[in-house]
């Protein structure tokens, strides 16, 4: 958390007042006010030296009184269940330590994770343990117990028994759960007049209105990258931000690798930079409406059937014509190999026409299949809120139940559901804050966690997963099977007999045991997967109306925030100090805009801004936000990201950034919003973790095309030094010598590592300020850099403006040099090499000189200038690893190699008398990463991984001419980039 | 030429110098004293259940695993569950006053607390279970626990102790046969210390003594 300690040192306002009206340099009176703050302090440390220095506590063992079966304390069991984010599950394996949730990972059977996970299943374990989760019922604003609130429920139920229901409503996010679904239907069915509404801030209602206008029925697509030679983002991002984004970066990214460079070519179209984008081979930042327009252009030359002829003009930008062209012979050439992916900002009809043009180009069976909603009923959300909130406000509304979700903060501005809220007699709240909605409401219930409760939930392609708790409720939370239960009976069941029930109902009494127990272990109910269906011919829809903003203006963008998505992780330190892929910006949001946009408007990065909608006039919602300028953003394009400026976070997520909810209104979730900038004379300082995109010609992430790959696969990179030209001693290793190999190919920038190290390693959160004075402690960084293709040969006019920068991520571990400059500088011997080539660290005689960290030209070494571990909450320690020394103010730390795993590894192997397997040691970074970039392994193995890894032609040595011999090596990224858009 | 001091602040000054320098030592040896842990070696840890290892071990026989269970399996030997204790004591002594500590955990659900005898520091990380696979005999630390009414720490557990072994391995392992027995270690002729090392693929002294083996 961002809360370190303060060393308290009381400011005497009478002896600094003294001290101003004192003549400089006057005598010091013996008793003046300094003397005796002087010996105040030196006593108070006397007193903190003395206190400080004891021996360690007398420490017990406490055993358990009934040892759990298989228990082995000491041995963490991992138990599969799902994490489940708006509403759709991804499948996890939670490690758990003598009963403590301490990690995830991710469940290889599991459909939606293969065995990784994104970046908020590895937060979720912090937020289980956050110490301001809502710990008690609150009802009329006071401290409440659930028997309270059972005793209100109850003459509520008898007045629903008489009008059945009538002005009883129930408000959930996305529903998948199967269970959920089979109790809400129950609960309609009893009260046929009661309602069920749905808000979800992030649910996709364009995805499902295009469904309805191709297909009529609402239908969710399926994606197959891996079998597709070609794929066209038209602002889609395929790899965060929805249900199936794990799994489709690791089907992209199966054919698309060091070891088959040019598998496959990516073309994306993006108005604000994503990380499909980023990746893509090539790709062109244009406004949503030239996007889309582009695209209707491309389904007429492509002929799809009912698309009028030039429909709209040619884009404006310079390049979009011959993008057009390109695209058309790329999908032309490709035909049942090609996938068209619309997302992000498209209009319905223009999503609807993607699937179209995928069904004319042969795609569907092959790249694109079609499977029933996964979600249960759906509805359009925004639709679905708006006539709860109308209802509200015309007083048809008596009881009020939200399940999950923060309406009050991130409903549509123009919705009003704050103010109908105060107009419900009986309004109910479950969550696990008591957030903004918490606050508003009636009563507020805390909400059990996904890792305290029993519950299932879908994945993406509807595989059904149970989700079993890894501890009890840590402040007696209910899951929202419980509470809608207990909303139609007074002593209801438990959530696990709910869950149960509905199981043995699908799977029969008799074989239930064996189902139940098949389904825990998995983390899947076999064979519950969507069958596809064939969803007919797509119907064409008339072209949208697409208006450009009126002139000065801007078209509005409100997107995800890559880091606390919607505000419901706003609370949570990893997350918020986790940089943005693109800015590497922390605790904060920020408008972004284009350079040239900015130019034109005379804003640069750092002014503040306030953002009105365009067509509104004065009084119409605003807000004020920071600007930064991305090169990747579309002009004429401002992108707000969403789940900033919350009031009742809490202490991590209160007041960071701005809130662009207000901006958000129904109109603008179908159609393009338009809104004026204006600057308002403000400077706003940013915490950014990196400062430069420019690799400063040390030709450090690299890049090379295709063609020259194939030409000359070893490329005509400078030769690193001879292995002898070095003062250092030189190693021999016998045993194991461990090494890392990362491809540039398939990092797409997720972060996902950043955060899977944070877990694993005990990692602190320094919050904002120590961020800023560069002072963050991720062990690996994911650096970003704009490179332009083939940049390392200094042919003159080879970098010409013309030629397209592209964005490379790229993952910065420790290095674990042989010829480590780290380990000659400590006096000490605190960081020193070990037998297996590891430059280990020892925080046990670190003294916090810092000189290793000075001579590590990879800057990878974090010091602990502060005591940055919260070792004050006690939450917070049941988190640890306690495999992972917890490191305390003064040392110095860095990547491992996650040393307790390799530990791990080899006590089992010497254990049973043989050598650790290849594969067997899965750093944390590695195992969560989607596309596998990450290989870790004995290179003393011929046929380790990892050596079939470094054995690629592209494989490389960061800074090599310093001749530091990293163990850590990088696939240059080879970019099959289309000669038609050179 | 004047003396810049007085032959008084001369010897002030000495004084001074002198109250330093024991200050300086006096600080050390307070840090040395506060530093050491709660228990001595040697001395008797006081439990809630005065559990006597020479009654158990020593009269009975029972061997080490029956309580410790996980010593073969994990890095902590574990300590047995309220329930261990019952399948011998809900028969035997149930009604001695000694143990009414143990039938109140029992019956409340409440755990027995008891006083850690071997406490490494926090950033050590012993395994218990690669020791014994590797024939380090449970004697080896923890001494003649048969002959102990209470538990008392038999060595110092500091980092040069530790290293006596890592550094010669091979001279403090037995036969897997002896690991648990309680008796002192037979003597080893030449040929079984081959066989023994040969047997259990002992690790190198270079690797033993890196400080990656016990710390991270």
């Amino acid at each position: 958390m961002s809360r370190h300690p303060v060393i308290p040192i009381a400011v005497d306002s009478r002896a600094a007042s003294a001290r101003r009206s004192e003549p400089r340099g006057g005598a010091q009176r013996p008793d003046s006010p300094e003397r005796r703050r002087f010996l105040g302090l030196m006593a108070a440390s006397m007193a903190l030296a003395s206190a400080g220095c004891s021996g360690p506590p007398q420490e017990k063992i406490v055993p358990y009184v009934e040892m759990p079966e298989r228990m082995v304390p000491g041995v963490p069991l991992f138990y599969a269940t799902s994490f489940v984010d708006h509403g759709y599950a991804q499948g996890v394996l939670v490690e758990s330590d003598t009963g403590r949730p301490t990690k995830v990972e991710g469940n290889p059977q599991h459909p939606a994770s293969l065995g990784a996970t994104d970046v908020y299943a590895q937060a979720s374990i912090l937020q289980l343990w956050d110490p301001e989760r809502s710990q008690t019922v609150y009802g009329g604003g006071q401290l409440a117990t659930w028997d309270a609130f059972r005793a209100a429920l109850r003459p509520r139920r008898v007045a629903w028994a008489a009008n059945g229901g009538a002005g009883l409503r129930i408000l959930t996010g996305t529903v998948t759960s199967p269970t959920f679904s089979d109790q809400m239907a129950a609960f309609l069915a009893r009260y046929p007049h009661a309602q069920w509404h749905r808000h979800d801030p992030l649910h996709d209602d364009r995805a499902l209105e295009a469904a309805r206008l191709a297909f009529g029925r609402p239908l969710d697509t399926q994606l197959h990258p891996a079998r597709a030679a070609v794929i066209v983002s038209l602002d889609a991002d395929l790899f965060v931000g929805h249900a199936a984004a794990v799994r489709q970066a690791q089907d992209v990214f199966a054919r698309r690798r060091a070891t088959n460079p040019g598998g496959s070519r990516l073309y994306a179209l993006a108005a604000t930079p994503n990380l499909t984008a980023a990746i893509a081979d090539q790709s062109l930042a244009l406004p949503p409406q030239e996007i889309e327009r582009l695209a209707w252009r491309l389904a007429s030359r492509l002929g799809v059937d009912g698309v009028p002829q030039d429909a709209f003009p040619p884009p404006r930008h310079p390049d979009a014509a011959r993008w057009e062209q390109a695209l058309a012979a790329a999908l032309n050439a490709q035909r049942g190999r090609a996938l068209i992916v619309g997302g992000g900002s498209l209009s319905p009809a223009t999503r609807a026409l993607v699937h179209a043009m995928n069904a004319h180009l042969g795609n569907h069976g092959a790249t694109v299949a079609y499977i029933d909603a996964v979600e249960t009923d759906p509805v359009n959300h925004a639709d679905s809120l708006a006539a709860l909130a109308d209802d509200m406000r015309h007083g048809k509304v008596d009881d009020l139940f939200i399940l999950g979700g923060n309406p009050v903060y991130d409903a549509p501005a123009d919705a009003g559901f704050a103010a109908a809220l105060r107009q419900v007699p009986f309004s109910v709240h479950l969550g696990l804050y008591q957030d903004e909605t918490g606050r508003a409401a009636g009563w507020h219930l805390p909400q059990a966690h996904n890792y305290e409760q029993w519950s299932d939930a879908r994945a993406f392609d509807g595989t059904a997963g149970i989700v079993q708790p890894l501890i009890a409720p840590l402040y007696g939370g209910r899951s929202a099977h419980e509470v809608l239960a207990l909303l139609a009976a007074d002593g209801a069941q438990g959530g696990h007999a709910l869950v149960q029930d509905f199981w043995r109902r699908q799977a029969g009494a008799a074989a239930f045991d064996d189902f139940w127990q098949d389904a825990l272990m998995q983390g899947v109910v076999a064979g519950s997967a969507a069958r596809a269906v064939d969803p007919g011919r797509p119907r064409v829809p008339p072209p949208p109306a697409l208006p450009d903003p009126p002139s000065g203006a801007l078209t509005l963008i409100l997107a995800a925030d890559p880091s606390v998505g919607d505000g419901s992780y706003a609370n949570n330190g990893w997350l918020q100090e986790l940089p943005r892929p693109f800015s590497k910006l922390t605790w904060d949001n920020a408008a972004i805009l284009g350079r040239a946009t900015a130019q034109t408007l005379g804003i640069d990065t750092g002014d503040v801004v306030r953002v009105s909608a365009a067509d509104a006039g004065a009084g119409a919602a605003a807000v004020e936000a920071p600007v930064w300028i991305d090169d990747s953003q579309a002009d004429g394009v401002v992108t707000l990201p969403l789940g900033y400026g919350r009031t009742a976070a809490g202490a991590v997520g209160n007041g960071v950034g701005f809130d662009a909810y207000p901006l958000k209104t129904r109109a603008g979730v179908h159609g393009h919003a338009a809104v004026r900038l204006e600057k308002i004379g403000r400077r706003h300082a940013f915490a950014v973790t990196q400062h430069r995109l420019d690799d400063e010609g040390r030709d450090v992430a690299r890049t090379v095309s295709l063609t020259q790959y194939r030409r000359d696969p070893r490329g005509d990179y400078a030769p690193e030094p001879a292995q002898d030209e070095t003062l250092y001693p030189q190693y021999r290793y016998d045993s194991y010598k461990w090494g890392m190999a990362i491809d540039l190919n398939a990092c797409i920038g997720c972060n996902a590592c950043t955060i899977a190290c944070q877990a694993e390693n005990n990692i602190p959160v320094v919050g904002r300020e120590e961020v800023a004075r560069g002072r963050e402690m991720h062990w690996i960084r994911v650096d970003r850099y704009r490179t332009r293709l083939g940049s390392h040969d200094d042919v003159p006019g080879d970098e010409g403006e013309a030629k397209q920068t592209r964005t490379v991520f790229q993952p910065v571990p420790c290095m674990q040099c042989e010829n480590a400059p780290c380990e000659e500088v400590c006096p000490v011997g605190a960081t020193v090499h070990d037998s297996e080539g590891l430059n280990v660290q020892v925080y046990n005689r670190c003294v916090g000189t810092r000189f290793c960290s000075n001579n590590c030209p990879y800057k990878v070494r974090r010091f602990n200038f502060l005591q940055y571990t919260d070792d004050k909450v006690t939450t917070l320690w049941a988190q640890r690893n306690p495999d992972v020394t917890v490191r305390r103010r003064g040392v110095m730390e860095k990547c491992t190699y996650c040393l307790q795993r390799i530990t791990r590894a080899r006590l089992d192997a010497e254990r049973e008398g043989r050598r650790i397997r290849d594969g067997e040691v899965v750093t944390a970074c590695e195992a969560v990463c989607p596309t596998t970039a990450i290989v870790f392994g004995d290179m003393n193995d011929p046929k380790s991984r990892v050596n079939r890894a470094k054995a690629s032609p592209l494989d490389y040595h960061l800074l090599a001419e310093l001749n530091t011999r990293p163990r850590t090596s990088y696939a240059a990224r080879v970019v099959n980039d289309d000669p038609e858009l050179a | 030429m004047p003396q810049a001091f007085s032959p008084t602040s001369i010897l002030t000054i000495k004084l001074l110098i002198l109250a330093a320098l024991l200050a300086i030592v006096a600080a050390i040896l307070l840090l040395e004293w506060r530093m050491a842990p709660a228990a001595e070696e040697h001395a008797a840890v006081m439990q809630p259940i005065m559990f006597s290892h020479k009654h158990h071990v020593g009269d009975v026989g029972l061997d080490c695993r029956y309580c410790h269970t996980s010593v073969e399996k994990s890095g902590f030997a574990g300590m047995p569950s309220t329930q261990i204790c019952l399948t011998c004591h809900s028969q035997l002594f149930k009604d001695a006053p000694m143990l009414a500590p143990l039938h109140a955990s029992m019956a409340t659900g409440k755990p027995i607390q008891w006083n850690r005898v071997y406490d490494l520091p926090d950033f050590v990380y012993f395994n218990h279970s690669i020791h014994i696979a590797k024939g380090v005999a449970c004697i080896e630390c923890h001494g003649h626990v048969d002959q102990m009414p209470l538990m008392t720490r038999q060595a110092s557990l500091n980092m040069q102790w530790c290293l006596r072994c890592h550094t010669h391995a091979q001279a403090h392992v037995r036969p897997l046969g002896d690991v648990f027995r309680m008796t002192d270690m037979r003597k080893l002729s030449e040929q079984d210390v081959v066989e023994l090392n040969r047997l259990y693929h002992l690790q190198d002294r270079r690797r033993l003594t890196d400080c990656s083996t016990c710390h991270r």
